[in-house]
């Protein structure tokens, strides 16, 4: 019972938080780079949350703030399953010296810590939206990979693979007909943690400065420029953060449900 | 049957160390591409835009830029394994020497939080599997799940709300120096090392758990307890020494995670540590630094890794022995 509240509250807060993402255009009161109110004007008629340092609308940063932070999880975590699945596929099925040298690269990425790997990645080629996205999502797949590939090769064995092989059929039928559909539960699970991870690790980046740049921000942005107010007493760097561990909480919360669901039904 | 158990180890040991190895010497290939990739080299550098090309292809000869790349890498190589990373782009020092006290800040740091959360999240994991289901296991599960989903940068802050701007107990800039007293370090490190606290706690907890949860469930345990041994009795003395391999690799690769953990935590705190170093140096692409760093970071990683499962199968005698019918 209990769990099902817990499940029912995190799929509530998870979609008013992507609607919130999604809207932010038009829910946002004002423009969120437009300085419209005097420099850490407090919460009150100068907007809900306040404004920062610059006099921005603190509320209408956060969501566009939370719009950039889902939009750049939610591509790298595709993105990864996408890479890490189907590389984990294509091992089941080939074998031989493709299995091992793409095991051993992906053994290689998870020896080495993620955070310091894509330090140095990014300072190489540059920070832009599209080397954020790839950087994590390479990164990440190792764990999709992992999950996937022992699957992969349970499920190549079986006799209806077998049958599509013989039938002669190729490999791209193979994978998305009658394999891939068999690892969707799994799947959907490692997909709801690597949205939470993947929402740190960006949320990371972006407080360390090599994430978004200005004037944009997505939530660890935010808490970087907002970090001075809060010696002046001030709880808004809080907000974004806040916002980031709700957006984990409530994610985690499914994916756990998702996990007990599956391992609960019984094999027929 | 002692020289088949005693070869068994030997590979283990020699395959896991030569494993590591290639990782170290890949993020070393990686953080090495980086200074071949970026547009224009150290010659173009030097001599500024105005060079004649002849002026330029013989300084690149001069300086070894037009050997094949893989001759460069050992040569680059043999340097970084002397120590010598290169001089840093923005004030000319060499980047070891700038990283050495860093590296030393950051470990005093990471070690630290070891000391502290090491026996305590152990012993709350063991505390949860002796009251397994009743509200301590419960509630110890919910708050350290509560902190996983926090990223480690907000715990920083909310610490820094509480007990800098509120209570003003400690500072919210942890600035040290070498001349700093003892005290003055104790003081500094305070809410840094409690918040690394926090974000590693979750993870020992649940694998200390876990571990001696597994344990509880063989045949020897349920021997035990027909018997009418205590349930506390049965935990410390037969399920304990059994879960005693996975607890020595979590306490390994829990300071593998602190010492990464630190790169956000030093920015929270303006801790002068490697992690900031090296934050700093990748803003300003100041590449050598960001490759001293990168690299030292990762050796240490890949190393206690690789000390967590070593360790983990000499402390497990189970695992020593070669598997029956594998």
């Amino acid at each position: 019972m209990l769990s099902r509240i817990a499940v029912i509250g995190s799929l509530c807060l998870l979609s008013a938080m992507v609607l919130a993402a999604l809207l932010a255009p038009v829910l946002a009161p004002v423009p969120p780079n437009e300085m419209v109110y005097p420099a850490y004007a407090a919460p009150g008629p100068g907007g809900v949350l306040g404004a920062d340092g610059l006099g921005r609308d603190m509320l209408s940063r956060v969501l566009h703030g939370m719009r950039y932070t889902l939009i750049i999880t939610f591509a790298a975590t595709t993105l990864a399953g996408a890479i890490g699945v189907s590389l984990a596929i294509a091992s089941g099925l080939l074998k031989g010296w493709f299995d091992i040298l793409v095991g051993r690269a992906f053994d290689i990425l998870m020896s080495i810590p993620h955070i310091i790997l894509a330090l140095i990645v990014l300072a190489i080629l540059g920070v832009s939206m599209t080397t954020l996205v790839f950087t994590m999502a390479v990164l990440q797949s190792s764990t999709y990979y992992r999950v996937t590939r022992p699957i992969a090769g349970d499920l190549s064995a079986m006799d209806y693979v077998e049958v599509a092989r013989l039938r002669g059929e190729r490999l791209g039928w193979n994978l998305f007909r009658e394999i891939f559909p068999n690892m969707v539960p799994s799947l959907l699970a490692q997909y709801g943690l690597g949205l939470s991870s993947a929402t740190l690790f960006i949320s990371s980046l972006s407080f360390l400065g090599i994430g978004i740049q200005p004037p944009a921000a997505d939530l660890g942005g935010l808490v970087r420029e907002n970090a001075l107010a809060l010696s002046a007493g001030r709880f808004t760097p809080l907000v974004p953060a806040a916002c980031i561990a709700l957006f984990c909480l409530s994610v985690n919360g499914i994916a756990d449900w998702l996990v007990s669901h599956f391992s609960e039904r019984p094999e027929s | 049957m002692t020289l088949m158990q005693g070869s068994a180890v030997r590979s283990f040991v020699v395959a896991r160390i030569a494993s590591g190895l290639v990782s170290i010497l890949f993020i070393s290939f990686l953080v090495f591409l980086g200074t071949a990739l970026l547009p224009g080299d150290a010659a173009t550098a030097m001599l500024g835009q105005e060079a004649t090309p002849e002026l330029v292809e013989s300084l690149r000869q001069a300086l070894g830029l037009d050997q094949p790349l893989l001759i460069r890498y050992l040569d680059w190589l043999w340097d970084a394994l002397h120590g010598d990373f290169g001089v840093s782009l923005s004030n000319g020092q060499p980047a070891m020497a700038m990283l050495l006290p860093r590296l030393e800040n950051s470990l005093i740091l990471a070690f630290s939080a070891a000391v502290i959360v090491l026996p305590l999240a152990i012993s709350i994991g063991l505390f949860a599997a002796i009251k397994k289901g009743r509200p301590f296991d419960t509630m110890s599960g919910l708050v350290s799940a509560l902190f996983l989903s926090m990223p480690s940068f907000m715990i920083g802050y909310v610490l820094i709300y509480v007990f800098a701007v509120e209570f003003r107990l400690f500072p919210a800039v942890s600035s040290v120096r070498a001349s700093t007293s003892l005290t003055g370090w104790v003081w500094a490190l305070t809410l840094p090392v409690l918040t690394l606290v926090l974000v590693a706690q979750s993870h020992v907890l649940k694998v200390t758990r876990a571990a001696v949860l597994g344990v509880m469930g063989s045949d020897y345990i349920l021997m035990a307890e027909t018997k009418g041994i205590p349930r506390i009795r049965i935990i410390l003395l037969h399920a304990l020494p059994n879960a005693l391999s996975s607890i020595v690799s979590i306490c390994m690769i829990t300071m593998a995670h602190l010492i990464v953990d630190v790169v956000v935590i030093e920015a929270v705190f303006s801790y002068p540590g490697m992690g900031k170093l090296m934050v700093d140096a990748v803003a300003y692409r100041d590449i050598p630094v960001v490759q001293a760093c990168g690299v030292l970071f990762s050796a240490i990683f890949v190393v206690l890794n690789m000390l967590a499962d070593l360790l983990g199968v000499l402390v497990n005698p189970r695992q020593r022995l070669p598997r029956r019918g594998a």
